[in-house]
């Protein structure tokens, strides 16, 4: 199965190599394209990647390993990040963690068997002063008790 | 109680909806960069300078000296790094620019960038800012249009020089912070730090002359070319003048980012700023610049203020002004813990000793909490942490061994109750045959 960019994904692509004196910078910029449109980051898509920029397929694999953001595997359609660092662990982010392992039955890094969540121990988001705190794809939830994330993911379909 | 005094926001001023374009306009908008075009680029460097304006991205350096680093004759192009990587824990005050005052921001871009020669600028926001990534995206967009950014910023103030702002989004990695690891990633490498000399100012991205500053340290850049240098210069701490965000987070009652000059009272932020500790619990410790600065003693806070030199006289850093406050009941092994975990996981891995030392002191923190530590392995992961200490490629090296090494130093009385006062012999271990174990002898016959 080969990957292939989407029309209007060309021209986002396109936009972010302008940004650049180098087609190399634009390479963060592509992957997250890339795996906004695949879902996850596989072999073919990150060669399509070095294709589509005219770079060493080295240099996409590279930066895939390097980020924590970026995913080789496919995660829950909500990929739940829950932040356990200082600031929101002294505000019960470990509470809030063994709550959403136990709704959610899954590890660190484990995808449910239906795709429909993922789970994640993040490092500090940058939000300790409303801690503790869960993300679910992109969104923040703040300021959270063990009741409020119950309904947050009940409220996930 | 003290009063704290009514001052004038730098940097967060108190307007409704100053991140409407409208609203920033009629609240003297790109004022300050018309005044600086009237300048020469020398001359906003100069009372730059002389306002006294310091880093607040982590190392407090002078904002006005690290421009006039940058060559003032070369025929390469030359850049402006604006830092937003904002993944130090305990920091969270960037995010608060990027969604209450994007265009203060843009427009200290645009003064910094014509001071020092840039055309184009990146500004570094970390990746799971997306809220943040589109409402500053949409700022920019909004700039371009009326003329503030790009080409048609020749017209708009009547300038030869226009330049060119982007947003590069990172992708989860703290270590992106480190500003020579920012340069690798805009480039499209891997975040690894580079090795320094060459600075940025003499080789930044792509071989360029580059500055790299933090988004705060740009927002102040308006306000200082519009009120002037001497006012700025006159607000808070002599030495280190103007305003903190003060991310206040962890055991207080009202946490959140606050405005407030530098050199202000650690206890009055934590009592009066931030209400309190909840409970009235007494405070056992406080990191008062992000979890890379030596954490203060709770019955040490007396008369320590948040400004460079008072902090490095309290044996700490001001680092990003984050405040992690930690009540009496606060286990500080397990926070320990955590942090060690954290540079362990954030180390990039090219040195030796930040690679293996900050894995080392995680595991050895592990063996005390699981109850099989003895007096000695305190002594180790301080004597880990000094091997780190200044041995590494960047930064992050110390950053991981103060938080181990002054938290052990200055609450000894407190981590000597988590282990075992006499040294167990080593005895052979089912896994690691000489490891150091206190196994009974009974349960390795199993
Ligand atoms: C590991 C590490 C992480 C850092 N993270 C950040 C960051 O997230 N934001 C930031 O502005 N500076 C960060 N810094 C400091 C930068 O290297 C640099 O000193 C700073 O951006 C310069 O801007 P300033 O002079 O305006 O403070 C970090 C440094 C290190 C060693
Ligand atoms: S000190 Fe650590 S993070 Fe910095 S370059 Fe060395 S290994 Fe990488
Ligand atoms: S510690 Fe959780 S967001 Fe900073």
């Amino acid at each position: 199965m080969s990957f292939k960019f989407t029309e209007e994904n060309l021209t986002l692509i396109d936009k972010a190599r302008k940004k650049y004196p180098t087609a190399l910078a634009a390479v963060m910029d592509t992957v997250y394209i890339a795996q906004e449109q695949n879902g996850y980051l596989s072999n073919e898509v990150m060669e399509e990647i070095a294709n589509v920029l005219g770079i060493d397929k080295v240099n996409v694999l590279s930066v895939v390993t390097f980020y924590t953001m970026y995913h080789t595997k496919r995660m829950g359609k909500y990929h739940i990040q829950v932040c356990t660092n200082v600031s929101c662990m002294l505000r019960g982010a470990y509470e809030i963690w063994d709550k959403v392992k136990e709704k959610l039955g899954l590890e660190n890094m484990e995808v449910s068997p239906d795709g429909k969540f993922s789970l994640e121990e993040v490092e500090c988001m940058g939000a300790c002063g409303y801690a503790p705190m869960i993300a679910v794809n992109e969104d923040y939830y703040e300021n959270l008790t063990k009741e409020k994330v119950e309904e947050i993911l009940e409220s996930l379909k | 109680m003290v009063k704290i005094s009514i001052m004038e926001k730098i940097v967060l001023p108190e307007i409704l909806n100053l991140n409407q374009i409208e609203v920033y306009l009629a609240n003297y908008g790109f004022e300050s960069a018309k005044k600086a075009f009237s300048q020469t680029p020398d001359d906003i460097i100069d009372q730059v300078k002389k306002s006294g304006l310091r880093g607040r991205g982590g190392a407090a350096f002078s904002a006005g000296l690290k421009w006039s680093f940058m060559p003032k004759t070369t025929d390469k192009p030359k850049y402006l790094c604006i830092n937003g990587d904002e993944s130090e824990p305990g920091s969270f005050k960037d995010r608060q620019i990027f969604e209450d005052n994007p265009f203060q921001l843009i427009e200290g871009v645009i003064i910094t960038s014509y001071a020092i020669g840039a055309k184009v600028a990146y500004l570094y926001i970390r990746g799971e800012y997306h809220k943040w990534i589109k409402l500053m995206q949409k700022a920019i967009d909004i700039a371009y249009e009326r003329g503030y950014l790009g080409e048609k910023m020749k017209s708009t103030f009547g300038t030869e020089f226009y330049c060119d702002l982007y947003i590069h989004k990172g992708a989860g990695a703290y270590i992106c912070g480190e500003e020579s690891s920012l340069m690798n990633s805009i480039e499209g490498y891997r975040g690894y730090p580079r090795v320094k000399p060459p600075f940025p100012a003499q080789r930044g991205l792509w071989g360029c002359p580059t500055t790299i500053n933090n988004v705060e340290t740009i927002t102040n850049v308006p306000q200082i070319i519009s009120k002037g240098w001497e006012w700025f210069s006159k607000i808070g701490a002599p030495k280190h003048p103007g305003t903190l965000l003060y991310g206040i987070s962890g055991h207080v009652n009202k946490p959140g980012v606050y405005e407030y000059p530098t050199g202000m009272l650690l206890t009055e932020l934590i009592y009066n700023v931030a209400g309190g500790v909840p409970g009235n619990k007494k405070i056992k410790c406080v990191i008062p610049g992000g979890s890379s600065m030596p954490p203060l003693r709770g019955d040490r806070l007396e008369g320590v203020r948040m400004d460079a030199e008072s902090l490095k006289e309290a044996g700490s850093a001001v680092g990003t002004a984050g405040i992690m406050v930690m009540d009496e009941d606060t286990n500080l092994l397990k926070v320990l813990i955590r942090i060690a975990h954290f540079y362990h996981h954030e180390s990039c891995g090219q040195c030796t000793p930040c690679r293996e030392g900050t894995g080392w002191m995680e595991k050895i923190l592990h063996r005390i909490l699981e109850g099989n530590g003895t007096s000695k392995d305190l002594d180790l992961l301080i004597s880990v942490a000094n091997n780190i200490e200044g041995n590494t490629i960047c930064a992050l090296g110390d950053a991981a061994a103060w938080p181990v090494k002054f938290m052990i130093e200055r609450f000894r009385d407190e981590f000597e109750t988590f282990v075992k006062k006499e040294v167990s012999l080593p005895v052979p271990n089912k896994v690691h045959s000489m490891r150091l174990t206190s196994l009974p002898l009974a349960d390795l016959k199993k």
